[in-house]
């Protein structure tokens, strides 16, 4: 591993050897530095293979298709060339080029979550892979089924710190639920189908493939795995799908004794696709249901029983129902901080039915007296016929009461209370508005902080997989990509983006892509001219310090005008619907400039650390 | 850990919060705060014990970074590692020793199950097992006190697999707090260099790990 050379035209070099240099490369003539130099020859040059025969980029887009794939999201680059030499090939699949690949992670995960389906996000090696991170991040927090596929360096060249070459494998090992690395084009077969099944399957989660350029480029006839096969490769990967029978019995008795119970409905719900069960289990037993933030759209909020969205910025009636309860039902959720707050004033009268496929869930963060591991839907389906028929009248006192603190809290609230009534264009109305004019039926993608949390809470959402948003990463920028993803995913539903200037501005390059791939997202921005929730805090918590809150804007008229976006602006609360109906008329993507009250907060809050029941209704400033 | 934390969980009274606004609900979410119920359990007893997990992985690129990387990631603390083969050539067997109470360490177990490569994991902590690991360890030695070293070995059931004119290789093997002994009786003669493999444990019995791996 040695190698000796002299200095050439150094007269001293005959009798004073320059000192053996020591490297990690093979010696000359070996088949190692052939290898590499090879490999740094088609760098450089970029060669072209001369025949076409199957090769391994081709099993990337067969795979794709096997695996019902109709569109992804990428962004082409040195390694990943030779895909998009062979893509033409495979008119089904339909590529959107993004503007940033962090655009097309969240356009992957945004087609995921209203489809169900798996998204498929694309980045070259290097800053192409990194910029895919934020995305496969966010799919990861909130168990998006996702494969990202990244090319990388010719594996002769790995480690060797080569052009645009990063650890890339190393950097998504911790935030997917599986990753691979791909140095040979015969592999390819078997991992796609993994990496499909895997993200898919039981909790879903993100993969990522990274594939070396030279796999994308080696001939192969490695045949397409099944399923099955797919199965008996993957010892380790059993998800449990149904619940313990015992566990069932226990969690129907529980049901029996309980006065106050109460379900709380997760995202789990919806990867389920259980939410005519969801519904037919709370009908039979007259228990109302809350959900969290992601599992907002497993309910719809005109039923009867709908009581609410729960946690730091959800409905107080909803956290007191929680807080008063003496059974939780909580259905594919986590517990996540902004759920219980303070986990130990969480629910204090509470037993706790904690329903989730992953059993690492259970007893993570809360301790809970029944727990059951598996399928929110196959649970709820064998769980239904154990409990007692339970008719409204029955819980009578317990649901009007719930009834009566729903009515307060609505009233008492910033909304209710028809602060928008004197001309001020606060975003709660406008959120109500929009959730209106689209009569409750189109796909509603939040971006993250105040606009986040308005559109959970005033939207109105008739139907599941209507709501987007990045709940457990809380990734600013997310709304404007993810929409483009999803309104591809469902293109008979009108998708509407809700973003702040702040989010806005992190991605809104992806603006040309709406208008290059004619994606007819309309966009909502609340332009309040702050990072809202920011500023929010920093008036609450750190006594009205307010650093970096404000934020300066383009005129975001003239900046969709110069992607060829129609824009619409609307200052007070009379031009909110004309600006609505105007963007809907288009055909196309618009985007509506809300100029809305600069200093408008966001309540209830629970202030960090807290318990649902110190939740913050209004600010005058601090007490003495 | 046991004692219940006055962290700010009693209700807030600054006015704000709903449970002060007396009277507007007949609810236990409405009581005042002197009567507030007791905190909510955390998980687990907070009792912090040893406890050694056995981890049957496949043998695939990466999966002892996975393993490392989840514990790190997930803020476990590990006392030591030890891979090595099993007589099936396409799994590993991981030995893992660290501190925890009995709900950290079934998170452990949960987490670890996570992952694609992960067969199995088992808690060793409440059965009859052999649990040794192995200690090489280069003492200082002069002629003087040679011999006495060489005695100290043998009341460990140690050996010299080297020595040289200023130094001996003492190879020991047992349980982890035979080893700390014999090192600790090694120390006042100069330790110059000390490797332990970390512990690996096996059940007694007939019970096989690798036969009830769930594939």
């Amino acid at each position: 591993m040695t190698i000796t050379k002299g200095q050439p035209g150094q007269p001293s070099a005959a009798q004073d050897p320059a000192p053996a240099r020591h490297g990690h490369v093979p010696n000359d003539g070996t088949a190692g530095a052939a290898a590499i130099e090879k490999a740094r020859i088609a760098m450089l040059r970029d060669t072209k293979p001369l025949k076409r025969s199957r090769i391994g980029a081709d099993v990337v887009c067969e795979a794709l298709l096997r695996q019902g794939v109709d569109v992804f999201f990428g962004y082409p680059g040195g390694v990943v060339l030779p895909l998009y030499d062979v893509l033409g090939d495979y008119p089904e699949l339909r590529h959107v080029l993004v503007r940033h690949e962090q655009g097309g992670a969240h356009a992957a995960d945004g087609y995921a979550r209203v489809t169900g389906r798996v998204g498929v996000c694309l980045g070259t090696s290097g800053p192409g892979a990194t910029n895919l991170v934020t995305g496969i991040g966010t799919a990861l927090l909130d168990s998006i089924p996702m494969v990202a596929i990244t090319g990388n360096v010719p594996g002769a060249l790995i480690g060797k710190d080569a052009f645009q070459e990063i650890d890339i494998n190393g950097i998504t090992l911790p935030m997917t639920k599986h990753n691979y690395l791909v140095r040979d084009a015969d592999e390819l077969p078997r991992v796609f189908a993994e990496a499909f099944h895997i993200a898919r399957t039981g909790r879903p989660g993100p993969v990522h493939i990274d594939i070396t350029k030279d796999a994308l480029q080696q001939e192969t006839s490695a045949q397409h795995p099944t399923e099955a096969e797919v199965i008996a490769g993957l010892p380790g990967f059993r998800p449990n799908f149904e619940g313990h029978p015992r566990q069932l019995k226990l969690a129907a008795a529980e049901i029996a004794k309980s006065k106050r119970p109460i379900i709380l409905a997760g995202h789990g719900v919806l990867h389920a696709e259980a939410w005519a069960d969801l519904l037919e289990f709370a009908e039979k037993t007259s228990i109302p249901v809350a959900w969290t933030l992601l599992g907002i759209g497993a309910m719809p909020e005109d039923h009867p029983l709908a009581y609410g969205f729960v946690g730091m910025h959800g409905w107080k009636h909803v956290n007191r129902a929680i807080q008063s309860a003496d059974l939780l039902i909580a259905i594919g959720m986590r517990f996540d901080d902004r759920v219980t707050g303070n986990v130990r004033t969480f629910a204090p009268y509470a037993r706790i039915v904690h329903v989730d496929i992953d059993p690492a869930e259970i007893g993570k963060n809360v301790a809970v007296e029944v727990p059951i591991v598996g399928d929110a839907g196959r649970v709820l389906r064998a769980l239904t016929p154990l409990v007692e028929p339970t008719p409204l009248a029955t819980r009578a006192e317990y649901l009007d009461e719930l009834a009566a603190w729903k009515t307060e809290s609505e009233a008492s609230s910033w909304h209710g209370s028809g602060a928008w009534r004197e001309g001020v264009l606060t975003a709660d109305f406008v959120t109500e508005r929009i959730g209106a004019l689209t009569d409750h039926r189109a796909t509603y993608v939040a971006d993250v902080g105040q606009n986040q949390m308005w559109l959970a809470r005033y939207t109105g959402f008739r139907l599941p997989n209507s709501h987007v948003s990045s709940g457990g990463l809380g990734t600013m920028g997310f709304a404007l990509p993810a929409a483009m993803g999803a309104a591809l995913g469902r293109p008979d539903r009108e998708t509407w983006a809700i973003v702040g200037d702040g989010g806005l501005q992190m991605t809104s390059q992806e603006l040309m892509t709406l208008v290059q791939d004619r994606i007819p997202v309309k966009i909502a921005l609340f332009d309040n001219k702050k990072l809202g929730m920011i500023r929010q805090w920093q008036e609450i918590i750190y006594a009205g310090n307010y650093h970096s809150a404000h934020l300066l804007g383009p005129d975001f008229a003239k900046l969709a005008d110069a992607y060829g976006i129609p824009a619409f602006r609307a200052r007070t609360p009379d031009e909110v619907d004309p600006a609505i109906e105007a963007a809907q008329a288009v055909d196309g993507p618009a985007l509506i400039w809300f100029e809305i009250a600069e200093t408008q907060n966001i309540f209830p809050m629970m202030p960090p650390g807290k318990g649902l029941t110190d939740l913050i209704e209004k600010w005058d400033g601090p007490e003495e | 850990m046991s004692q219940p934390a006055q962290d700010g969980g009693a209700p807030s009274t600054n006015g704000k919060a709903p449970g002060a606004k007396a009277g507007l609900a007949p609810g236990p979410a409405s009581s005042p705060a002197h009567s507030a119920p007791p905190p909510r359990a955390l998980p687990g007893s907070g009792e912090i014990n040893r406890h050694v997990l056995v981890a049957i992985v496949l043998n695939r690129p990466g999966v002892l970074n996975r393993v490392a990387s989840l514990m790190r990631a997930r803020n476990f603390n590990i006392e030591s590692l030890s891979v090595s083969h099993t007589d099936q050539p396409d799994v590993s067997r991981m030995t893992i020793t660290l501190r925890g109470d009995d709900v950290a360490v079934e998170q452990v177990s949960k987490q670890l199950y996570r992952l694609i490569d992960v067969l199995k994991v088992q808690d060793f902590a409440s059965e009859p097992t052999v649990e040794h690991e192995l200690a090489l360890i280069k003492v200082r030695a002069t002629d003087a006190n040679r011999a006495e070293i060489v005695k100290v070995a043998e009341l460990y059931r140690a050996r010299l697999v080297d020595i040289t004119e200023g130094s001996v290789i003492v190879e020991a093997a047992g349980s982890e707090s035979e080893i700390d002994a014999i090192v600790a009786l090694l120390r006042s003669y100069g330790i110059k260099e000390l490797v332990r493999t970390g512990t690996v444990v096996m059940a007694r019995g007939s019970a096989s790990i690798e036969e009830a791996i769930k594939r």
